[in-house]
């Protein structure tokens, strides 16, 4: 773990648990634990259902009140987000910490100019009003990319194509000059010659500010050219995690490796089938009874249906696994 | 922008042709005739004759119908065949009587309901939430006679309360400038006048107002639920806008969108309701010259005011339709 | 005027896209655990038995004047042991007359539905179905239509038709007619441009077969909703309208919105002839109201809070 100089983020043990009405309580996070320092990108990689999502929304303090527990300790440059206050909180989101979420299509609100939807937060955090938030809002728009800013101010969401909006939804999130950015799954909803763009944006830009930056994706692609921290998650825990080389290098969690196996490459022969990783993200032992991932593994012995394995640290590598892949070959190139 | 009006606009011309059209048959169409209402039904053959030949009845259905539509164009609406007064006249002087109730009813729905349905969404699962809707599937159910009816019977029958049937007091000489009482008291500087108009109105409004409410109540919290559960709500939320910022810009705005639209729906319950509660607390307004109109087969009453009414209905939603298109940009472009 | 409140409260209806087994499953299972359609369906069994058993639950005849003799000018004895509700102005046993009431209400609120659903929907399907000048033409008839308010509609109808219990039902329907049209057909072009519409056409469906075999069914759950809360409205509606006078004559067969009507005039004297009607009319139609309710929210995939 990197701890010499005090973390931005540090994520201990976080817990969070669904009640519904006549359903089993559902830990949908189930003790994460993270850190990110300042100006580093740290990703979190995993299916949908694997709580990355939830983790990320936990640390906002997005997720709403009732049916929702949230345990664990949250501590953002010394202070505890979890303890907060409501008030305490509005003035930490938006300014310190912000946030893009995944559909840009519906994250704007349809009826009102994406201007003031940009100079709202100037407003808010900076005390900016009137010409002045104006300009610095038109600034903001042709800084992530989006020409002609001051006539974009006055249009609607819906004069928007996808990627612009997105685009928008970035610079509002980085006006205040945050300093972490969590995208989660900024690039999902989008074309892929689109994605590449928005992701090459976000890259430059928290660079060139020194912003913080948790890249929340399915897409083991995505994080592979931005981040130098993986976490890999898997129902509702980390399973694996490393900086980028060695766990695209060298993934030691077999569920890591199915991910990246899975992928299709370029220079792979044209009739070798498709690998994908067998089961279905439902095909889950609770965690409290072994390991979660058992059902699908293909590395699996008779502890991992018995012991539940624990997150163990070697240097700057995290592995929860009984039996994990053997080191990859340095020289052998990648993992396959 | 004024493209979309105008195109509004242009959609109005064929649907107030046709509803004068159907009117206009209608009328011809009811069992009876204005002459055997007035003169009864022993009346001779001749006076019938004469009587058709005086009001142009005897002449073919369609140079009636144009002789009609000639003088509605000019606003010339007839003249009544039981009291021979202009129905225009006669219409002008009940009207008022039936707006401000319906203006009254209308502001108890709007500035309960509203408020109501959003704290009940606000506080989503809570016993406020749940008594709201339940209050406001009662209230959609309850007849407005019955309403109308229960609240006279208590509180000015057996409380004594409130009047229980009329808009003055007779006894108060008041003058009517403007035939809306409650106004004439301010204008002429009598606010006895006017409370005494008030308290008249209060029990009739109450009764009209509680369909619309209801809705009203039903839809806010709906829409207001929708609404919170919406992504940019959940960007506003990220930003740390402040609540009341959120509620304002983000939350009402987009939820008063569909409450906006059956307010012009809520006209048309308003008009029909007055019907039943004019009746019930004898309220000298259009629903009761209309129900005496049918029973008397006054033609050119029965043909004007529904003409009137319809118009007036198809024209707020006109209005309601074109301020949609002001507050959401994205109809616009239809 | 309730025709549109009906249609208020149904407007918010989704058109959902699955169809088929699946959708009504599980809007059965959400449906059974509702306490509302529970209550509705209570409600509306009550008052289908009371309508179908009303001659057995009666202790008189609906126009018996087993009490004239009690009655006198100004007094209208209340309820006793013989007659639990009370007698009206004519010496008839109240319960009884109630109790046969719903049996008119029953044949008027589903006898109006019944024939504004039929022609509403021939209407929505004409113009859904054939589309073109066939779709404008029933759409500008249905504009117009909506262009009077659902109670001035009805009465005009109703002094129309006359005085007859088919009259009454009649002038309910009719207003019904464009509400039912423009669900059917809103629900219909929904559902045409759905991807599965799409996809039968692609492998060389026909036209017609697909309008009737794919569209149509799942255009109906609106529809029905809609059914149901406009029952509701009908009863309501016919009171309302015998209320004004304008419903059935016949003396013979009482009517709850008659009942009332009659009742005005003796309000001081037995203030509770007038109020056991509109309790009746009051059940009655929240029973339709709470399920036809329940069913839209059953039915409606987004509603799973």
């Amino acid at each position: 773990m990197n701890t010499t100089p005090e973390p931005l983020l540090d994520v201990r043990d976080l817990r969070v648990t669904f009640s519904r009405r006549g359903r089993r309580d559902v830990a949908a996070v189930d003790g994460v634990s993270l850190t990110v320092g300042a100006g580093q990108t740290v990703g979190v990689v995993g299916e949908s259902g694997s709580g990355k999502s939830v983790t990320s929304l936990a640390i906002m303090g997005l997720l709403p009140r009732r049916g929702v527990r949230v345990e664990g300790q949250v501590s953002f440059d010394g202070r505890s987000l979890l303890t907060m206050t409501d008030d305490q909180l509005r003035q930490v989101r938006g300014r310190d910490i912000a946030m893009v979420f995944q559909d840009p299509m519906t994250s704007l609100n349809p009826v009102i100019p994406v201007g003031v939807q940009v100079t709202e937060v100037l407003e808010r955090h900076r005390g900016m009003s009137g010409r002045e938030a104006r300009d610095e809002a038109a600034r903001l728009l042709e800084r992530v990319g989006i020409p002609d800013g001051r006539q974009r101010l006055k249009e609607y969401p819906h004069q928007l194509s996808g990627g612009m909006r997105q685009r928008a939804l970035i610079a509002i999130a980085l006006a205040c000059q945050p300093r972490l950015l969590i995208a989660d799954e900024p690039t999902t909803a989008l074309d892929v010659t689109i994605q590449a763009q928005i992701l090459e944006l976000l890259k430059e830009l928290v660079a060139a500010s020194g912003t913080a930056l948790i890249l929340i994706t399915h897409d083991l692609g995505v994080v592979a050219g931005l981040c130098d921290t993986v976490n890999v998650m898997y129902s509702g825990r980390i399973v694996e995690s490393a900086p980028r080389h060695p766990l695209f290098g060298s993934p030691r969690h077999p569920y890591t490796g199915g991910l990246l196996g899975s992928v299709p490459r370029l220079d792979a022969p044209r009739a070798e089938p498709l690998r994908p990783i067998p089961g279905s993200p439902n095909d889950t032992l609770p965690w409290p009874n072994g390991c979660a991932f058992a059902p699908r593994c293909a590395n699996r012995i008779d502890t991992c249906t018995e012991v539940t394995p624990d997150l163990e640290w070697t240097g700057e590598r995290g592995l929860r696994c009984h039996n994990p892949l053997a080191p990859a070959e340095l020289s052998a190139g990648a993992a396959r | 922008m004024a493209r979309f009006v105008f195109r509004r606009l242009a959609l109005l011309i064929p649907i107030l042709f046709g509803l004068s059209l159907l009117l206009f048959l209608w009328v011809r169409a009811l069992p009876g005739g204005p002459a055997i209402a007035l003169l009864g039904e022993r009346a001779t053959p001749e006076a019938i004759e004469r009587f058709n030949r005086l009001y142009g009845l005897d002449r073919s259905l369609w140079e009636q119908y144009a002789s009609y539509m000639g003088r509605v164009v000019r606003l010339d609406l007839g003249a009544s065949t039981r009291t021979n007064r202009p129905v225009l006249t006669e219409f002008w002087e009940r009207f008022p009587a039936t707006i401000e109730l319906a203006l009254a009813a209308l502001l108890i729905a709007v500035a309960v309901g509203i408020p109501l349905g959003y704290f009940a969404a606000r506080r989503f699962g809570t016993w406020l939430d749940n008594s709201s809707v339940v209050a406001s599937l009662i209230g959609v159910t309850i007849p407005v006679f019955f309403l109308g009816f229960l609240l006279k019977y208590v509180f000015a029958v057996r409380l004594g309360w409130l009047p229980s049937q009329g808009r003055q007091d007779a006894r108060l000489a008041v003058e009517h400038p403007t035939n809306f009482y409650v106004l004439d008291g301010i204008v002429t500087g009598n606010l006895n006048a006017t409370w005494d108009a008030i308290a008249h109105l209060i029990l009739p409004a109450i009764a009209l107002a509680s369909i619309p409410l209801a809705i009203i109540v039903r839809i806010t919290r709906a829409s207001v639920l929708d609404v919170l559960n919406e992504d940019y709500v959940r960007t506003a939320e990220a930003k740390g806008l402040t609540k009341r910022v959120i509620s304002r810009r983000h939350v009402l705005r987009n939820a008063m969108l569909p409450v906006s639209t059956t307010i012009g729906l809520q006209t048309g319950l308003l008009l029909s309701g007055a019907i039943l509660t004019e009746t019930v607390f004898a309220l000298p307004g259009i629903g009761t010259y209309l129900v005496r109109a049918i029973d008397g087969r006054d033609y050119s009453a029965i043909q004007g005011v529904i003409l009137i009414i319809a118009v007036i209905y198809v024209i707020v939603n006109l209005l309601v339709d074109i301020s949609y298109g002001i507050i959401d940009p994205r109809v616009r472009v239809r | 005027m309730s025709i549109q409140a009906a249609e208020i409260l149904a407007e918010t209806t989704h058109v959902d896209e699955e169809h088929g087994g699946s959708v009504r499953v599980e809007a059965w299972r959400r449906l059974r655990r509702n306490p509302a359609a529970i209550a509705g369906a209570l409600l509306v069994l009550l008052f289908l038995l009371v309508a179908a058993f009303a001659p057995l639950l009666a202790p008189y005849g609906p126009t018996d004047q087993v009490a004239l003799d009690q009655i006198r000018p100004g007094s209208i004895p209340g309820p006793s042991s013989e007659h639990v509700l009370g007698v009206d102005n004519l010496g008839r046993d109240e319960l009884s007359r109630l109790l046969y009431g719903a049996r008119q209400s029953l044949i008027i609120g589903v006898g109006s539905t019944l024939i504004g659903f039929f022609f509403g929907c021939l209407l929505g399907l004409a113009a859904g179905g054939l589309g073109g000048w066939v779709d404008g033409l029933a759409m500008r008839l249905v504009d117009i239509m909506l262009s009077i308010p659902g109670l001035l509609f009805a009465i005009a109808v109703a002094a129309l038709v006359g005085k007859t219990r088919l009259g009454l039902m009649i002038a309910i329907a009719v207003p019904a007619i464009p509400i039912f049209a423009r669900l059917l057909r809103g629900s219909m072009l929904a559902h045409r441009e759905a991807d599965y519409v799409m996809a039968a056409k692609s492998v060389g469906v026909r036209q017609s077969r697909i309008v009737f075999s794919h569209i149509v069914p799942n255009s109906l759950s609106p529809v029905l909703v809609q059914g149901t809360l406009l029952l509701a409205t009908a009863i309501i509606d016919a009171a309302a309208l015998s209320f004004l006078g304008l419903g059935t004559d016949d003396p013979g067969v009482p009517e709850w919105g008659r009942m009332l009507a009659d009742s005005q005039s003796y309000l001081a004297a037995a203030a509770h002839l007038a109020f056991l009607p509109c309790i009746a009319i009051v059940i009655s139609a929240l029973g339709f109201t709470l399920l036809g309710e329940s069913l839209r929210e059953a039915l409606d995939p987004r509603f799973r809070r």
